[in-house]
């Protein structure tokens, strides 16, 4: 009897994913033990076609790690949908488009333009890239971009979400365990539509710090300060996203002394990340009167960063308005 | 999210109330009624009717046999605020075997017809509150109350006359009372009073009666010099922490003979009862007649503590009641029930530099005022100038001192205009001087008030109407040489007066307490802006709170005289007694719960409930809130970073249908709305 197939693929991602895949050691032999590889662009060599030829539902497990940034991104999308059985939003691009999907808070074009004229872009005639191009051998072309890059459940329908950025090697190890369990008759799959690879409470269940009742009199960056090594990080108005993100990375940059950014995306239950955070944040802010209240704010140097570098596009609102009609 | 996946369907029946005209003479109802029953057949609504008066009985009963007939699953009704008549409709389905907390009212007056003058957006609007509405209502769930048993013991805060009214109701009426006053005797501001208005009876004579009955009465276990610290519990079962301080004198040996503060040679300023303008010794009751009789030691200014040496009191004492080594003693008592009559401060006349009080040493507060007059006061009732001997010929007093003025206080103190045609009458009657009363407005609505007024003018009372702009000691005229001299304009006659007087008083505001926040957030209900603790409802329920249990009287809810201060004591007690002979009482549904296995113990709700419902499990390092406390006001569910807190009528499913519903996204042909 022929391998399970197993495929991974990324659209809008830098790639640390697939880096965390390899980083799980020799668990990658029981991949390639248990798994037939078909399609993996980064690893092996794979045309498209290749994917287009096989049945629906041939593969059996596919990673997809990456947001929905253009045309191309969205077609795989569609087609790894229709080949796979279980199809896995795998790194928070896919599942909530982290960091890619800042750029929705700004129109597309000027997007582009950062892209290809800021003081690091070499572009002495000031081109810009052109989905279609006439060439005397014909015409070219490449994807087009979106107004909005959105996440994989945005486009198409999506059997696990697994968060991290990257998702932590000991998480991809054992839910690549569990896959092989269930395919071997020994274990169920978890229910469609369940996260996996991550805890079910917050980064705080995780982290060993000293937790009071919490009252912020300021908030402070990191590097500003000294940081006590045993107490909560938000109780010292360092602004910790520990409360909101969903734990199992054993809350490791905590316990390494820097504060969570909230890279597991949000707790079961949460909505709106960010939203969540803002209202935690303000509600234990420890003054009445408005001015000291602002003074407090303004030491949260980069709210959106703060509260949705991970979580933007997978928002409620998902970008920003003039973000939302650029594409108009 | 959509509604229709949910199975089965529900049956919702729509119910728009006119309310008169007011909600039909802005909302077309007819189509608004029509239309939810065409467009939201959906979301599962079988029926949508329009009635005149949907809170009438007849009202009530079409939703009954609607119930009966159609079999409806969840109702919901478009009318009022649910403030007003939640209740109504929760009970009318409740009375047709419906589980109450199926119905959902939305309010179609106060947020569209009372607010909007444009027909047709109205209209639109009170459709999309229904579609709202609807959606949402599908996703209720039946609740059952809870009940708590009521422990029969009454928790009083504040011995003045408010307090002390609720706590002889109470105990008379057979249960315990537990009185706990902050100063070393009850009796409050009124035992600083030598007069009252309008009868101009003696305050001590009416009022010393009541103290003493307080005092002996066997049902009340009265806590003077002594402060609540902490509130645990909830409606029924309240553990409250109080803290006795030290008086330094076994209570149990003394028997209040005086010799003490008689042989204490340590003369203190009284700034408490006397307000500065009389002595008392360290130790001391603050008046004659004070309950209970025990004195305190004043540890600040007595002698031996300063200095290790004196012990004056204790040598003489008859029988050996001083104890210097008295700790400070904590009692936990059970209450059911707690009435907070914990009163006001006054106004500090300093803040209002023109009137000079603290600089110009014959301009009086109110409250010197009435110790001056007072005959058991630091002059035996002679109204003098500073200087203790100088009868004034001429008085000025000023009203709305720190009130009805937007740099201090907006609200009227409600007590001053009776207050100053009482000082006016007292100068008049002891001294024979020219009193002037400078007035903004005079205010005299209460039974024979207006009357007392009618006196005064007829004694010669002089009154001005204009808000007096400086009090000064600067002279322009040899007339106003050696004089206080007020600048006021005469708004009747449309002039600037300057008018020479020997004493000026004011009539200052009364103020909440510099503590009242913290006393409100202590016992878990609401302050307003100003500082007074918020009522239920400012007609229909004013001496309760939002918090079940607790309960306000007198000036702490807003500034009264005593006649209405006396009545809200009573009334607060008649509340605390019908809820005692209940039993047992049933509690809102509607309330927080925290999924244990999502907290992780970050601690951000901790401090944030106002009704200190939430309980931290250090070994679980898990937060949990308790039901009974719980008033499902909703501020940990928002807070809780990890979404681990719900709140009963309030998820994420109902309030994002609801949503929906309003946008109309739950409506697949959207051909009916208008863009």
């Amino acid at each position: 009897m022929s391998k399970p197939k197993f495929a991974m693929y990324w659209a809008a991602s830098c790639g640390g994913c697939e880096i965390a895949v390899l980083n799980i050691h020799e668990k990658i032999l029981d991949v390639d033990a248990n798994f037939e590889v078909v399609f993996w662009p980064v690893a092996m060599d794979a045309k498209y076609a290749d994917v287009e030829k096989m049945k629906d539902g041939e593969i059996t497990l596919c990673l997809w790690n990456g947001g929905i940034r253009n045309d191309e991104n969205e077609h795989i999308a569609h087609l790894l949908r229709k080949k796979s059985k279980i199809l896995v939003a795998f790194g928070s691009c896919a599942c909530e488009g982290c960091i890619p999907g800042l750029a929705n808070f700004t129109p597309i074009q000027e997007v582009i333009d950062t892209a290809f004229t800021t003081v690091s872009t070499e572009n002495p005639d000031n081109l810009r890239p052109q989905p279609h191009y006439q060439m005397p051998e014909g015409e070219i072309t490449i994807p087009t971009l979106y107004p909005l890059l959105r996440t994989l459940d945005q486009v198409v329908d999506v059997d696990y979400y697994m968060p991290g950025c990257p998702p932590e090697s000991h998480q991809i190890a054992a839910v690549i365990d569990v896959v092989i369990a269930a395919l071997q008759g020994k274990a169920d799959l978890p229910p469609k539509g369940a996260t996996i690879g991550a805890g079910n409470s917050t980064v705080c269940d995780e982290c060993e710090r000293t937790r009071n009742v919490k009252t912020i009199k300021e908030f402070k960056r990191i590097q500003l300060g000294k940081v006590d090594p045993d107490l909560c990080l938000l109780e010292q108005g360092i602004p910790c996203n520990g409360p909101a993100t969903r734990s199992g990375c054993n809350a490791r940059c905590p316990s390494a002394g820097a504060q969570c950014i909230g890279c597991y995306g949000p707790a079961e239950g949460v909505v709106d990340y960010g939203a969540r955070l803002i209202s935690a944040f303000a509600s234990v802010i420890d003054s009445d009167d408005p001015q000291e209240i602002d003074r407090i704010l303004d030491g949260l140097v980069d709210p959106a960063g703060q509260f949705y570098r991970f979580n933007l596009a997978g928002s409620l609102l998902r970008g920003s308005k003039q973000a939302h009609t650029s594409g108009d | 999210m959509s509604a229709e996946e949910k199975k089965p369907q529900e049956r919702v029946g729509v119910y728009v109330c006119h309310c008169g005209t007011n909600i039909a003479g802005v909302v077309n109802v007819e189509d608004v009624s029509t239309w939810a029953g065409e467009k939201l057949k959906d979301q599962g609504v079988v029926v949508s009717r329009d009635y005149k008066f949907m809170c009438s009985s007849l009202g009530q009963e079409l939703i009954q046999n609607d119930i009966k007939e159609f079999g409806l699953t969840r109702v919901v009704v478009a009318a009022c605020s649910p403030h007003l008549h939640e209740q109504t409709f929760r009970t009318a389905c409740k009375g047709a075997d419906l589980n109450p907390y199926l119905c959902e009212l939305v309010s179609i007056r106060e947020q569209v017809s009372w607010v909007h003058t444009d027909k047709d957006a109205a209209t639109e609007k009170s459709k999309a509150i229904i579609s709202g509405g609807v959606s949402r209502v599908v996703h209720h769930e039946p609740l059952e109350p809870l009940y708590v048993s009521i422990h029969p013991a009454t928790l009083i805060v504040g011995g003045g006359i408010a307090g002390i009214q609720a706590a002889l109701e109470i105990a008379d009426a057979g249960y315990p009372v537990y009185l706990v006053e902050r100063e070393p005797s009850i009796g409050g501001h009124m035992a600083q009073f030598d007069k009252t208005f309008p009868t101009l009876d003696c305050s001590a004579c009416i009022l010393t009666p009541k103290m003493v009955q307080v005092g002996n009465h066997p049902n009340i276990t009265l806590l003077t010099y002594s402060e609540v610290e902490k509130v645990d519990g909830f409606v029924g079962n309240f553990v409250v922490s109080i803290r006795k301080r030290a008086r330094s004198v076994n209570e149990a040996d003394c028997t209040g003979c005086g010799i003490c503060w008689e042989k204490c040679p340590k003369k203190v300023i009284d700034d408490k009862f006397e307000v500065g303008i009389g002595y008392r010794k360290a130790v001391y009751t603050p008046f004659p007649q004070a309950v209970p009789k025990y004195p305190v030691i004043d540890r600040e200014n007595c002698i031996y503590y300063e200095k290790g040496t004196c012990k004056a009191c204790e040598k003489f004492c008859p029988t050996g009641a001083i104890n210097f080594a008295q700790e400070d003693e904590i009692m936990n008592v059970e209450v059911g029930n707690i009435i907070l009559a914990t009163g006001w401060d006054l106004f500090d006349a300093r803040r209002i530099p023109n009137y000079g009080y603290g600089r110009l040493p014959n301009v009086f507060t109110s409250m010197e005022f009435e110790r001056l007059s007072n005959a058991a006061g630091p002059t035996g009732g002679q109204i003098v100038l500073r200087d203790g001997k100088t009868v004034p010929k001429s008085v000025a007093i000023i009203h709305c001192v720190g009130s009805r003025d937007k740099n201090y206080n907006n609200y009227c103190s409600s007590i001053c205009c009776m207050q100053s045609l009482k000082f006016a009458h007292l100068v008049h009657e002891r001294t024979g001087a020219t009193v002037y009363n400078c007035y903004i407005d005079i205010r005299t609505p209460a039974k024979a008030y207006d009357e007392f007024y009618q006196r005064l003018i007829e004694e010669g009372t002089l009154f001005i109407r204009g808000k007096v702009a400086e009090v000064t000691d600067a002279a322009l005229s040899p007339a106003e040489e050696g004089k206080l001299v007020i600048q006021v304009e005469d708004t009747l006659i449309g002039k600037q007066r300057r008018i020479p007087v020997d004493m000026v008083v004011l009539s200052a505001a009364l103020e909440p307490r510099a503590d009242s926040k913290e006393v409100a957030k202590r016992f878990g209900i609401s302050c307003s802006a100003d500082g007074w603790f918020i009522e239920k409802h400012p007609k229909l329920d004013p001496v309760a709170t939002m918090t079940e249990g607790i309960y306000i009287a007198g000036v702490v809810q807003g500034p009264k005289d005593i006649p209405a201060s006396v009545v809200q004591g009573a009334a607060a007690a008649a509340r605390v007694l019908g809820k005692i002979q209940q039993k047992e009482i049933a509690l809102e549904p509607v309330r927080a719960t925290v999924n244990e296995e999502q907290c992780s113990g970050c601690r951000i709700c901790n401090d944030l409930c106002p009704f200190s419902a939430i309980l931290f499990h250090e070994d679980k390092m898990v937060s949990e809130i308790n039901p009974a406390l719980c008033q499902g006001c909703g501020t940990c569910v928002a807070a809780c970073p990890a979404g681990a807190i719900s709140g009963t009528g309030f998820s994420n499913e109902q309030i994002l249908s609801q949503i929906d519903g309003l946008l109309f996204l739950n409506i697949k042909s959207k051909e009916a709305v208008k863009a």
